[in-house]
């Protein structure tokens, strides 16, 4: 009984007594990011990108005070529902950030947009979000999530592959994937395969794929799927052979575990370790400094997105009370991005450059991705034409 | 046969400490719960109700769980696919414009006996192990199907633009949280008539012995298809609250990792007793979220902790107290 | 799709079926034997793969990560036997689930504390990652030896457990285990050996399968619940029902991956058929579990009982 009531009590006051930070504290940012199970590790690299631009800055943006508030949504859209409830009621933070995947970026948009609450995303852009479901509260430091695969599908035209053969796990993320890259690959595309989600073993995808000899193959497969592929189709003795085009399957966070089985794959994003900018420079020679890899774009992203709070922040003179200006200002986008120039589109997503990478030893010897050239510029999201507000 | 000793195991006999300690307990129980809607009107914050929501949705389904696990030693590893169920209801309901708050419940209850009755035909076949990895298969089935439905949202789940409707107290945080602690306390009650009835009898006979039940010359099969469907509908019940409390459907909430949280509650809880589900489920959730607040590492004092508590306390922590034996 | 493609798919298939066994045999070797469901089976196959990924990166010796793979999950299978597991043999299996799940929960978050949540590398070494032409298509060299070495394992077992002395304790326990016991055999070191040895193939699997798929924390999960299909298909308690299911499941998963969508390409227009193809192949080796446990509930090799 008394063991049973103090455990009760102690979970209780545990869960409902985490104070919400140091007394001073100037302005509260709840970062929700999936930080257990499968997709930790992106989670966990956004984290860290947020944390380095704190770090940097003495823990404060736009001069002021930073309280930092981490959420955990393991992965489950009811969890991170609760988590931002906790965010608007309980800690009644100024904005929310980060959040890792879509499906609880969709399952927190309505009680974020019921509460007038201002968002800055870094990793999660689902095309609902783009379009008719739209918020004048939400900016997207990352990307709208068909960009990639729009980046690739121009790279392969580019390059003028005669047919492309696509593979992508059945879920939504894929096939928007799928779209996006059709959107701009005017070729011919000999195979739309669709494989499990969590598929370890490609080996039967890959001897059909043999056997219908494309000119290019385009993969959709993140994380640990991704890695399992690539591994494979070196072992086939296809990477080199066919050209590999891939979006989310190469990235900081699989290329330490494929090493040099990567090399000579292709992938489209928005930066890359290598750019040339001041700041992207500085950034990644900070975070090898601190965390002892090569950043991921995730933890670009989410360092990106502090940048963009604290230029924020700047322009209101610290101020979040006045929601509209605070907004506008976000909107500005008025700093040096890592990823070079861009705007923001009317649904909160960027106007930016999309770059072709390939995977390939960088000045260090380390396998990295190097940039091969800009293949969208400027380029705006399909959805936003059924953004209105 | 091993399967169901657990139960067995359970009832041990305990000396009777008072009138009723287990009801006197109960009522403590939802006064506190009933404390919570006072709590957050003072404190002028609504989160606690909302933490406390999901913390009775679980609840609920575990009731549910319970009366296939506990009472009928039928361990289905596929219940969360009913919360699902109810959820979807609801979202595909809504997405189409119909949103009536009675029409959504109707629905709720229709689909899942729908569902119920044939895989519960099905997997009741079996027992055991097989018992086990066939309400698994099901419940995948129903989540790759889940993930597979592009129009309503696949993967990225469905979000839910109207609830519920029912009159003034659509949307309330308040009035949601004491619709659950309604139902949940009505779910008990009618438990309690159910085990102690007739039928109730015949299902626990079962899940000890099913062959002496047939020796009798009743068939366990009517009786247990009856409970599993039974659970069902309190686990969609469930579903429809958690789809009002998130404004939100996703295969998610069917993954098969769910279904084994559920089972770990109603375990952590005391299966076999009434109230235990209850206590087992809000234990799991308040001691996940305390976790959660000391370290991103918290799955690592979690796992233990289940272990230790299947080691050490058999009857879970409400059999602490009650054993199944005495409530009946 | 030719023939000739039919056939290297069904070699996929084979090869899969193989790794699928490896699981399988010390999965139903404990369960059969103990009657204990051990759910963190998945966590000692993910061990195996850690242990090997860590010694190759230190050594690189291909040999000494399988090595430390094989052995190292067998330690820990004797550790865990040692220090309380031991005490939940004799409960009940639902305890047993709930126990073993909490174990899987800690291995998963302890594997992330150690080595981080992103995967982790393994390679082969140059002499193993070459294609060999099968039928005029090149299939890599490794997936030929993992099917080489999972029958040399199978073969292995078929000796332990029809020609030796231990081998024959192991049958006459999955037959009646009490008498055993009566007989006086300390069935204490038998459960560890057995426990041992399921969990060194767990591990040998998870070694093997390192270089060609990505080893990282929870990896074992979906794996274990392919092999409990794998068992409950083949029937509990038995070698050879594991090794046949084993097959059968691996073929069936492959063949269903790759026959279906193209059955139903032919049939249907593009998009429909790949959706349908799609769900078809997710659901193909659930279907025939419940179809075999429908028809025949205890499996289709199963052991028979005194």
């Amino acid at each position: 009984m008394a063991f049973r009531t103090t455990m009760l009590v102690t979970s209780l006051a545990l869960s409902m007594g985490l104070a919400a930070g140091p007394a001073q504290a100037e302005v509260k940012i709840g970062f929700l990011a999936t930080l257990s199970g499968a997709g930790a590790a992106l989670g966990q690299d956004m984290v860290d990108g947020f944390n380095l631009a704190l770090e940097q800055n003495g823990g404060k943006l736009g001069g002021q005070d930073i309280v930092f508030l981490k959420e955990d949504d393991q992965l489950k859209p009811d969890v991170g529902v609760q988590a931002v409830q906790k965010f608007i009621e309980k800690d009644k933070v100024d904005l929310v950030a980060g959040v890792t995947f879509s499906n609880v970026m969709m399952a927190i948009a309505k009680p974020m947009a019921d509460a007038g609450m201002t968002f800055v995303g870094s990793n999660a852009g689902p095309a609902p979000l783009a379009g008719n479901q739209c918020n004048p509260g939400f900016f997207f430091a990352s990307w709208q999530n068909d960009g990639q695969a729009e980046a690739m599908g121009q790279f392969a035209t580019d390059q003028k592959y005669k047919d492309v053969y696509m593979i992508t796990p059945n879920y939504q993320s894929g096939r928007d994937q799928v779209k996006g890259f059709t959107r701009f690959y005017k070729g011919r595309v000999s195979g739309e395969v669709y494989t499990q989600l969590g598929q370890q073993d490609y080996s039967a995808e890959l001897l059909a794929l043999q056997a219908a000899k494309p000119a290019a193959v385009w993969v959709f497969l993140p994380g640990g799927m991704g890695v399992n592929f690539v591994k494979q189709y070196k072992q086939f003795g296809l990477m080199g052979k066919i050209p590999l085009l891939t979006v989310s399957t190469v990235d900081g966070s699989t290329l330490p575990a494929l090493g040099e089985a990567a090399l000579g794959a292709y992938a489209g994003t928005f930066w890359g370790p290598d750019f040339k900018n001041p700041v992207s420079e500085a950034f990644v020679a900070a975070f090898e400094k601190k965390y002892k890899r090569i950043p991921s774009q995730y933890a670009a992203q989410s360092y990106d997105s502090a940048l963009l709070i604290d230029s924020a922040l700047k322009k209101t003179g610290g101020k979040v009370s006045d929601k509209k200006a605070f907004r506008d200002a976000l909107r500005a986008a008025d700093y040096a991005s890592l990823r070079g120039a861009y705007k923001f589109n009317v649904n909160g997503f960027p106007i930016e450059d999309f770059y072709a990478f390939q995977v390939a030893k960088d000045n260090q010897g380390r396998v990295s991705l190097k940039t091969v050239g800009k293949t969208l510029s400027n380029h705006a999201d399909a959805y936003v034409g059924n953004c209105k507000y | 046969m091993k399967m169901e000793s657990s139960i067995v195991n359970a009832r041990v006999a305990r000396p009777s400490a008072g009138v009723s300690w287990p009801a006197a307990l109960t009522v403590l129980l939802f006064a506190l719960l009933l404390l919570v809607p006072v709590y957050a009107s003072v404190t002028d914050s609504s989160y606690v109700l909302l933490q406390f929501s999901r913390i009775l949705v679980f609840a609920l389904a575990a009731v549910g769980l319970n009366l296939a696990l506990g009472y009928g030693g039928l361990v289905s590893f596929g219940h969360a696919m009913y919360i699902g169920i109810g959820a979807y209801c609801v979202a595909i309901a809504s997405h189409y414009g119909a949103d009536g708050g009675v029409l959504h419940l109707l629905l709720v209850v229709v689909v899942t006996a729908l569902v119920a009755a044939p895989v519960g035909l099905i997997a009741l076949r079996t027992q055991g192990i097989a018992f086990i990895m066939i309400t698994l298969a099901l419940a995948q089935m129903f989540y790759f199907l889940a993930v597979g439905l592009k129009q309503y949202g696949g993967d990225e789940g469905l979000p839910i633009r109207q609830l519920s409707r029912f009159g003034a107290l659509t949307g309330s945080h308040a009035g949601l949280y004491l619709a659950l602690l309604a139902c949940l306390g009505a779910s008990l009650l009618l438990l309690r008539r159910v085990i102690r009835s007739r039928f109730g009898l015949i299902l626990r006979a079962s899940s000890m012995d099913a062959r002496r039940v047939r020796a009798v010359g009743t068939s366990p099969l009517g009786y247990r298809l009856l409970a599993y469907v039974l659970s069902a509908e309190l686990c969609a019940l469930a579903g429809f609250f958690l789809a009002n409390l998130t404004a939100f459907a996703s295969p998610a909430y069917m993954a098969w990792t769910a279904s084994g949280e559920l089972i770990i509650m109603v375990l952590l809880g005391g299966a076999g007793t009434l109230v235990g589900p209850v206590v087992g489920a809000a234990g799991f959730l308040l001691l996940e979220e305390g976790l959660k607040g000391l370290t991103d590492h918290w799955m690592i004092i979690m796992g233990p902790v289940i272990v230790l508590i299947v080691l050490f306390l058999r009857n879970g922590l409400w059999g602490m107290i009650v054993s199944p034996r005495e409530e009946h | 799709m030719s023939p000739q493609l039919l056939f290297m798919q069904a070699l996929n298939g084979l090869q899969y079926g193989i790794l699928l066994f490896l699981l399988a045999a010390g999965l139903t070797l404990v369960f059969g034997i103990m009657s204990f469901i051990n759910l963190a089976h998945g966590a000692l196959y993910m061990m195996g793969a850690y242990f090997a990924a860590a010694t190759f990166g230190h050594t690189n010796s291909f040999l000494l990560a399988i090595l430390a793979g094989l052995g190292g999950a067998m330690a820990l299978g004797v550790a865990l036997d040692r220090c309380g597991f031991a005490r939940l043999y004799p409960r009940a299996h639902l305890d047993q689930v709930l126990a073993t799940f909490g174990l899987m929960l800690f291995c998963n978050e302890a594997v992330r504390m150690i080595w981080g949540s992103a995967p982790i590398f393994m390679s082969l070494p140059d002499a193993l990652s070459n294609t060999v032409m099968v039928l005029g298509t090149p299939y890599p060299l490794y997936r030929l030896l993992i099917i080489l070495a999972g029958l040399l394992v199978a073969l292995g077992l078929y000796l332990l457990i029809e020609r030796t002395r231990v081998g024959m304790l192991i049958r006459a326990g999955a037959s009646n285990r009490a008498m055993v016991a009566a007989l006086g055999v300390n069935i204490g070191w038998l459960n560890t050996f057995i426990f041992a040895l399921g969990a060194g193939l767990a591990g040998l699997g998870g070694a093997m399968v390192g270089p060609i798929l990505s080893v990282q924390p929870g990896m074992g999960d979906s794996i274990l619940i392919m092999t409990l299909v794998v068992i409950v298909i083949g029937g509990i308690g038995s070698i050879r029902g594991a090794f046949l299911g084993a097959l059968v499941v691996g073929l069936v998963d492959t063949l269903g991956r790759t026959v279906a969508p193209a059955l139903l390409g032919r049939a249907l227009e593009q998009e429909l058929a790949s959706t349908l193809g799609a769900a078809v192949s997710s659901l193909a080796v659930y279907v025939l579990m419940v179809i075999v446990l429908a028809v025949k509930p205890e499996g289709l090799f199963p052991v028979k009982k005194r």
